[in-house]
């Protein structure tokens, strides 16, 4: 199966083209026929793909540990003069990992948009795209060199964007999609200027040369190290959605939802954990490096957090959730858990998918109503969707034994004990506002009285099934992941991550464990007292009483407005007097040669008088004054 | 005694001068041919003089060819103002002014 690891890319790539190019004659019949027929075409190329990773999985599994690095070479790429690089996919612990968690969450998302997307007009295209987007993400996390992952890291982008703007008719979608190609292109143009820095210093972009191997880190110095790898960091800062290039995501939200689930949330957000996690070598030979990304994700942690717990629109708070999740991630990676990091994005896919699509499910249901303030009591009318909510946002929360707990709460318990108070104190307080949105998101929209006009109906089967998968898997992926008390994911990525060291410093686990516990069931025991079912004429009526607490929180502290102020005041004006230099100076040298040799051709006419007579008088001056040299030279 | 040869130079010059002030002063487009005329006159007369101080020949073979060239001039030049008298029943010179840059 590792031998056909092409096949996996080569799917989802063939199914788009079909789709797009072919799919609206494919099927006849009305549209829903049709949408169902190009989705479970999508589905069937995706579940392919996941069939191919599984068994590509398990012939891994069968290795012994230290042969599970397969280069499996499908053509050469590139070649220029004697640097040439060839189009190698990798298949090793970790970028498996990430291409079952694309394959697996892709192929459920891809299942339930089937139903979600069957009133749409054009669902070929939809389904053209999200799977050329599948596509993509595997070409980036199976890259076996820079140059590769950096073509599907721009290939991500440009479906991210196709995607946001699906309803292009929408103005606030067209918007949105802009916004967020232009915000993460600055990362992406940092990012290769980090490749660029990397092609001078190594000549080459492979990872076993650029990264080391088999524990032996690359040959490179610190300083340039650094370089490096804050350029990578800068990389995935843009394309996971954190400080200070995080404002694209919650417009992103404009999208339809099953694209906010599978990337968004469980699958193009994570690339820059993904990044940061496979270059950590260059990051680990650059200390500062590592500290950054810690203080980067843990910033990112909380800001997200409380931007959640002032959004009104259910599936905004939901991006700003994304965001502090990937700051947690973040936060590991920067601590040296790379293992840990990752479990945290596998059963984020998870959970974090299954809470977009429930939001999903009530915007189906609803008309596409999704401000908590006009929903409430919707468990009467939707009691799966209303549990399922409940199992992801349980897992988020970090109750044992549900999947936050094994993964974020382990990040925490690995910093206490490898004496990084710090981390530990803020990551907690973190974990604390993650129960608290989460929770608050449940009692707001699902409890209490109803505040919707009309009936909510209830998700089709075809909608539920996966996500009742997406439901177990988010609530026991942890447990699973971390049977072990190595952890099993830990184990198995040893040979990519190195081991993970636990360090004794600190109080003991269970006094952790307990720590973490009641810090969760204190966010849950707040979001009760404040949006309890008896409160909810107070919640509602909080922007009135405190609007600058609210504005803070609900405007995510302003940031977006604030680089809508720098770009718009100081940013409009330095374009504006650019554009001055530029038509005053560049343009005026240009256009004063232009009037200089027409101002010489006016005069050269005067000469041109039409009068025989000023001719001959000419010609006479001139045969005189050449008699007259003639006579003085002898 | 042989008269000597700056009387000759200077009738020239007088004749080359009265040419071309004739040629510069006239408007008339036949007297400036007169003038031309008149100037090539004293050209060739100066020639002929050098060529009896040299006793040599040069001189005045060169003044035949001249009056040859002049004639064949005067042909060319007489149709030119015939064609401009019939294009604008004139013949000013400073009326002709059709090539003015």
């Amino acid at each position: 199966m590792i031998d056909l690891i092409g096949l996996i890319v080569a799917i989802p790539l063939v199914v788009a083209g079909v789709n797009m190019l072919a799919g609206s004659r494919l099927a006849s019949g009305p549209s829903s026929r049709r949408s169902r027929w190009n989705g479970w075409f999508a589905t069937g190329a995706m579940t392919l793909a996941f069939v191919i990773a599984a068994g590509a999985l398990l012939e891994l599994l069968s290795l012994p540990a230290e042969e599970r690095t397969r280069i499996v070479t499908v053509a050469e790429w590139i070649r220029a003069g004697a640097a040439s690089v060839s189009l190698d996919l990798r298949v090793d612990p970790l970028s498996i990992t990430m291409a079952m968690v694309v394959t697996g969450v892709g192929s459920l998302i891809h299942l339930y948009a089937i139903g979600y997307m069957e009133h749409d007009e054009r669902p070929w295209r939809f389904f053209g795209y999200t799977n050329l987007f599948c596509a993509f993400m595997l070409v980036l996390v199976l890259a076996n060199d820079f140059l590769l992952l950096y073509l599907g890291w721009e290939g991500v982008g440009l479906c991210s964007y196709l995607l946001i703007g699906y309803w292009s008719d929408r103005p606030d979608a067209a918007r949105a999609a802009k916004k967020a190609f232009i915000t993460t292109r600055i990362g992406d143009v940092l990012l290769m200027l980090g490749l660029f820095v990397m092609w001078v210093h190594f000549g080459s972009f492979e990872f076993d040369t650029v990264l080391g191997h088999e524990g032996v880190l690359p040959e490179v110095a610190a300083g340039t190290a650094t370089a490096i790898a804050l350029l990578l960091l800068g990389g995935a800062v843009g394309k996971s959605a954190q400080l200070p290039l995080h404002v694209w995501l919650p417009d992103a939200m404009a999208g339809p939802t099953p694209v906010s689930a599978l990337i968004h949330a469980a699958t193009m957000v994570t690339a820059g954990v993904y990044l940061v996690v496979r270059s950590h070598a260059l990051f680990e030979v650059s200390e500062v490096a590592l500290t950054v990304v810690a203080v980067v994700g843990l910033a990112g942690a909380l800001y997200g957090g409380l931007a959640s717990i002032g959004q009104y629109d259910m599936k905004r708070s939901l991006a700003y959730s994304t965001m502090s999740q990937l700051g947690f991630m973040f936060l590991a990676a920067g601590l040296g858990f790379y293992p840990v990091a990752i479990s945290l994005l596998v059963a984020h896919a998870c959970y974090k998918a299954l809470l977009f699509l429930t939001s999903g499910n009530v915007m189906h249901g609803l008309h596409d109503e999704i401000d908590v303030r006009r929903l409430g009591g919707l468990r009467r009318d939707m009691p799966w969707t209303a549990a399922l909510f409940a199992a992801g946002a349980l897992s988020l929360s970090g109750l044992p034994p549900f999947s936050g707990f094994f993964t974020k709460d382990a990040i925490l318990d690995l910093a206490s004990h490898d004496g990084r108070t710090w981390a530990y104190v803020l990551g907690t307080i973190g974990a604390l506002i993650s129960a608290w949105y989460i929770a608050r998101l449940f009692f707001t929209a699902f409890l209490g009285t109803q505040r919707y006009e009309g009936h909510a109906h209830e998700a089709t089967p075809l909608m539920r099934a996966p996500l009742v998968a997406l439901a177990i898997g988010g609530l026991f992926i942890g447990l699973w992941l971390a049977f072990t008390p190595e952890g099993r994911l830990a184990t198995f990525l040893e040979p990519t991550l190195g081991p993970l060291e636990e360090g004794t410093a600190g109080p003991s686990t269970p006094v952790l464990i307990a720590i973490s516990v009641v810090a969760t069931l204190i966010g849950i025991a707040v979001a009760w007292s404040l949006y309890r079912p008896r409160n909810a004429e107070r919640w509602i009526s909080f922007p009135e009483r405190e609007p600058g607490m609210a504005g803070v929180l609900g405007h995510a502290f302003y940031v977006d407005g604030m680089y809508a102020w720098v770009v718009g005041n100081v940013g409009l004006r330095g374009a504006r007097a650019l554009a001055w230099f530029d038509g005053a100076v560049i343009d005026g040298a240009v256009n004063g040669v232009g009037r200089l040799a027409l101002g010489a051709a006016r005069l050269a006419p005067i000469w041109q008088s039409g009068k025989v007579r000023r001719y001959a008088l000419s010609f006479l001056a001139g045969g005189a004054a050449l008699l007259l040299y003639a006579a003085v030279r002898v | 005694m042989r008269t000597p040869i700056a009387y000759f130079l200077l009738l020239s010059a007088i004749l080359f001068a009265m040419g071309s002030a004739s040629v510069l002063l006239r408007r008339n487009a036949l007297r400036i041919f007169m003038g031309v005329e008149l100037q090539l006159n004293a050209v060739n007369l100066s020639l002929v003089a050098f060529s009896r101080m040299h006793q040599e020949l040069d001189g005045q073979i060169l003044a035949f060819f001249s009056m040859v060239v002049a004639a064949a001039e005067v042909v060319v030049g007489l149709a030119i103002i015939v064609a401009l008298v019939r294009r604008t029943s004139t013949t000013d010179v400073d009326q002709a002014g059709v090539l003015r840059g």
